[in-house]
């Protein structure tokens, strides 16, 4: 399989084969993101990395991703930096970006950015995230987890927790685990919930979906408990958004109750989702969860630039 | 032809079954009033067996397949009757190409089309039928695509 020159604009661009493969590969890439094996497979690669929306999370992980390669880093981190707030539009950004790198990532506040920017660019373009759209690294990544700490994604019962009206990630990602043939569980509050569209996509794959309001119960027969933020904003008052927050509040006395293998995931940063507590149990994953950015975010540079181990 | 209410043309391009109301926004997509040898007249609310109907008649121009189909996002039922000396020569009824570009505003105000980039507005058509189409950037399905025609 040939991904040179490719972009990673969104998940559904891909082909379970081509995730399979992703996937497989991305597990080579452990020992050198963890830095016991070393490689310049990137050396003299040049990456692009345009961050006009902050995110220092997934610029540093992928920045530590093209570091681990051997590879350079041009960039901005910090939107007030680029002239785009003279005025320069995407395209005309891109297309300088293009001449001076091999490889492009960027994250934008705008939806569909990143398909803009493909369409300028010679060189490949990782979409890290672009507005409430797409972000499908962060994808890859929830899906390697799974992958290692399960071993297979077809057939996990996987709850998806919180905001899943609007959150996007949240619906590649059911998106993604129906393809795979998982068992679907959302768990949002009334307001929050998942839309239909995403609803029937999912069972168009095959994937059986239930839907509650209530995580005590659906939680008991869980494999994966994917737990994202609420945000405030989404309630017309404090009072109602207290009262949910309570009710997802993930502690030690809420997993008295559930399957001993079940690992809880979060893309973080979390806020108040999950107490601290739960961070020294074996169900917390999150942290692993946030490492295995890196060698996917490896992964991905490699076969784009055609340069694999 | 000969249930045409308004007078047969000579050599040119009928389009038949509009749905009623939609003419003006068909002249708009095809924007055949930019060629002004083109004599064109419209007849709204015509009384057709399946009801309202509206008809348009381009005279002395025949549109091509590919100019016109991408009026089945407002006009799904219309027919394109290809005029030669007062008759006929070929019939089609409209089909909805794969993706349409410019024509549509994408209703997302926080996707990339709508700001200024040098881009048109591109569409994936996902139901021919019905139709559907989504923003290619964005994602966004149209709804009420009739509403987002620029004009
Ligand atoms: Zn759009």
């Amino acid at each position: 399989m040939n991904f040179k020159g490719k972009d990673i604009i969104s998940i559904r661009d891909f082909s379970k084969t081509e995730i399979n493969f992703i996937l497989k590969y991305a597990k080579k890439m452990i020992p050198y993101a963890k830095g016991e094996k070393t490689t310049d497979i990137l050396h003299g690669k040049v990456l692009s990395s345009l961050f006009f929306e902050p995110s220092t999370r997934t610029r540093l992980s992928f920045e530590s991703a093209m570091n681990r390669l051997n590879g350079k880093i041009i960039g901005f981190a910090d939107p007030t930096a680029t002239s785009q707030k003279k005025g320069e539009s995407l395209a005309d950004t891109i297309r300088m970006a293009e001449a001076y790198s091999d490889i492009i990532v960027m994250r934008h506040h705008l939806e569909g950015a990143a398909r803009l920017a493909a369409e300028f660019s010679n060189v490949p373009v990782i979409n890290a995230g672009d507005g409430a759209g797409r972000h499908p690294t962060q994808c890859f990544l929830d899906l390697f987890t799974i992958l290692l700490e399960k071993k297979k994604i077809d057939g996990q019962n996987v709850i998806l927790l919180g905001d899943l009206k609007y959150g996007r990630t949240v619906h590649s990602l059911a998106y993604a685990l129906a393809l795979y043939g998982a068992e679907l569980t959302f768990v949002s509050p009334k307001n929050l919930q998942m839309p239909k569209e995403i609803v029937s996509e999912c069972k168009e794959l095959g994937a059986n979906i239930q839907s509650t309001s209530k995580l005590d119960k659906a939680i008991r027969n869980a494999d994966v408990l994917y737990v994202t933020r609420i945000q405030k904003e989404r309630f017309p008052d404090a009072e109602e958004y207290n009262q949910v927050v309570g009710t997802y509040q993930i502690n030690n006395e809420l997993l008295n109750n559930v399957n001993e293998n079940l690992i809880i995931m979060h893309p973080l940063p979390r806020v108040t989702e999950i107490s601290p507590e739960v961070d020294q149990t074996d169900f917390a994953v999150y942290f692993k969860q946030a490492f295995n950015g890196v060698p996917i975010r490896m992964a991905l540079l490699s076969l784009l630039t055609g340069e694999t181990l | 032809m000969k249930s045409l209410k308004i007078p047969l043309i000579k050599n040119g391009t009928v389009i038949d079954h509009i749905s009623a109301g939609n003419a003006v926004k068909v002249i708009y997509i095809l924007q055949v009033t930019q060629s002004l040898e083109s004599v064109v007249s419209v007849a709204m609310n015509v009384k057709g067996i399946l009801g309202k109907k509206d008809i348009l008649k381009i005279e002395n121009r025949e549109l091509a397949r590919r100019e016109v189909d991408k009026i089945a996002l407002i006009a799904p039922k219309a027919t394109i009757n290809i005029i030669r000396d007062y008759k006929v020569i070929k019939k089609h009824r409209v089909k909805l190409p794969d993706e349409i570009i410019g024509i549509a505003v994408c209703p997302n105000p926080t996707c990339i089309s709508n700001y200024k980039e040098p881009v048109e507005s591109r569409f994936i058509v996902i139901d021919k039928e019905i139709p559907r189409i989504k923003c290619y950037y964005c994602e966004r399905e149209l709804e009420e695509i009739a509403d987002k025609i620029i004009s």
